[in-house]
């Protein structure tokens, strides 16, 4: 009987918190300022060694950057590129979540669409934005749609498992005490599927900023992160790649820290 | 534990009619057959055949037998949980409002003890208003605004029983809801369980296989055979309010009702 003492563990993921051997938030930010200051003086040192334009170091792209941001470009770019970045990944969110959990609940669903979704999540990503520009044209939609379909088995096949781990007792609890459509979605489905949602978005963000670029360099759009460091790419310009690779990184870091994990946090509160 | 206990005394007996939804019919189950598909090598079993009882209402049945004689399978039945049978169920209301108390406290482990409560009533209902004094009744004041998976099973079950009385149901489902607990919590549950059966009578259908329990807590015992179940004796329990708490008169009652030892 001892399954009795623990109704929801065993049939939800459960999840380890990082912070629990991370410690404090200055315990965590003196370790990050630590390890990427001794990166940084790797690099520099490299750089100064090898002593190739090919090979700057972090003071020349630092210097870049700088330059970038006073001419506003980098702000610009980097705003044209975030917006599609969170576009796409909030179409693939909805639709992937939506096609997830709909095989993840219906066996036929399930049995019809699963080799579908081995296609699709076997599928280049670059094949699917060449299909996307031949087919539609360099238009926004063009872009977004690409990265989206490229993201779209993944959240898809993440938030199967989700649904496929739902507890029948609380749906027959919610059944018995006549919870109705949203109060279920809302109360019992939508917090088991949080951690598989968490895993799902950070996993996609990291996913999707990368193939943004690539769908902007190959697209032939004329503003982007993607567009500056392909045509930075035809002068063999290495340090704007790598002031525009930099400034996206923090980006998405300030987006993973500030926005996605304090939602995981929160989605979390409840565990033991 | 001993925390858990304080406010866990028998409820005084208000004598109070409470309103009753719909018409007063006994409610009806008549299964004729109850089985699951052969599955994994197991044949197929049929666990319930020709169960056939009515309920009068407002009385507290006991439903009780060895381990796996379909107990737990017919009380899913009654409820709607498992459509899956031969027969009919017939709730003896229109529109019967329903509470189930599970083995399992299955209380959603992301909401709070006190939200847990609430979502149990609809929306706007005024019975909202009630629940920090059902709370307290059941002895979990400080522990209201905590996650269920902080507190002890005790107090999980005590706010099950919270979640199923809030409800004011017509009809109360309990599925062997004091297992697996210490025997002074048990028994302080059962107490409280009787207190609030006191202030509001409604239909009862409770499962069991703790005889004790039974005789204590039921007016109507119906005792279920193994193997393919169907009911083997259906007994009165001729105990007042004021002998339940009595142990030697649960234990007398006890030996008349089940005879063996």
């Amino acid at each position: 009987m001892a399954h009795v003492l623990t109704p929801s563990s065993s049939t939800l993921p459960v999840r380890k918190q990082p912070a629990a051997f991370a410690g404090t938030w200055v315990e965590r930010l003196g370790w990050a300022a630590i390890s990427l200051s001794t990166l940084g003086l790797i690099w520099s040192l490299a750089a100064s060694l090898i002593a190739s334009r090919h090979f700057p170091g972090p003071e020349l792209v630092f210097a870049v950057l700088v330059r970038e941001a006073q001419t506003g470009m980098l702000w610009t770019h980097l705003g044209i590129t975030l917006a599609r970045v969170v576009t796409a990944f909030v179409v693939a969110m909805l639709i992937g979540g939506a096609i997830g959990l709909l095989v993840g609940s219906y066996k036929t669903a399930d049995k019809f669409f699963d080799s579908w979704l081995t296609l699709f999540l076997n599928l280049p990503a670059l094949v699917i934005i060449a299909l996307c520009y031949v087919w539609f044209g360099t238009t926004e939609a063009t872009a977004v749609t690409a990265v989206a379909i490229s993201k779209i088995p993944n959240v898809a096949i993440q938030m199967r498992e989700g649904a496929r781990s739902l507890s029948k007792d609380l749906s027959e609890m919610a059944r018995v005490y006549g919870f109705g459509p949203w109060k279920t979605l809302r109360h019992v489905v939508m917090p088991q599927l949080a951690p598989f949602w968490a895993a799902a978005a950070r996993s996609g963000l990291a996913l999707v900023w990368k193939i943004v670029l690539v769908v902007e360099a190959l697209g032939g759009h004329s503003m982007g992160v993607g567009h500056q460091i392909h045509s930075a790419f035809q002068s063999y310009d290495v340090p704007v790649i790598l002031a525009y690779a930099l400034a996206f990184i923090v980006v998405i870091q300030i987006v993973e820290l500030g926005i996605l994990q304090p939602l995981q946090a929160r989605a979390n509160r409840w565990r033991r | 534990m001993a925390a858990l206990d304080v406010e866990a005394q028998p409820v005084p007996v208000r004598v109070q009619e409470p309103p009753l939804d719909g018409s007063i019919e006994p409610l009806q189950v008549r299964v004729t057959r109850k089985s699951f598909p052969a599955l994994g090598g197991r044949e197929e079993l049929t666990v319930l055949k020709g169960v056939s009882f009515d309920v009068a209402p407002r009385s507290f049945v006991i439903m009780t037998g060895p381990s796996g004689c379909g107990k737990s399978t017919l009380l899913n039945i009654i409820a709607g949980l498992d459509k899956d049978f031969d027969g009919s169920i017939n709730l003896g209301h229109r529109n019967p409002k329903l509470a189930f108390i599970f083995q399992a406290p299955r209380l959603l482990p992301w909401r709070t003890v006190k939200e847990n409560i609430a979502l149990a009533l609809p929306t706007g209902d005024p019975r909202h208003a009630l629940i920090p004094e059902m709370i307290q009744r059941v002895g979990l004041d400080e522990a209201a605004n905590a996650y269920p998976e902080r507190i002890s099973l005790g107090m999980q079950r005590r706010a099950a029983l919270a979640r199923g009385f809030i409800l004011e149901p017509d009809i109360l489902m309990m599925d062997e809801p004091f297992v697996s607990l210490d025997d002074p919590t048990a028994q302080s549950l059962r107490e409280l369980l009787i207190g609030l059966w006191n202030r509001r009578p409604v239909t009862v259908l409770f499962v069991t296989h703790d005889r004790t329990e039974a005789v204590m807590l039921g007016t109507r015992i119906l005792r279920l055979a193994p193997g393919s179940a169907t009911i083997v004796q259906d007994e009165t329990v001729g105990l007042s309010v004021q002998d339940r708490t009595d142990r030697d008169k649960v234990l007398a009652e006890q030996k008349r009702i089940f005879r063996t030892a």
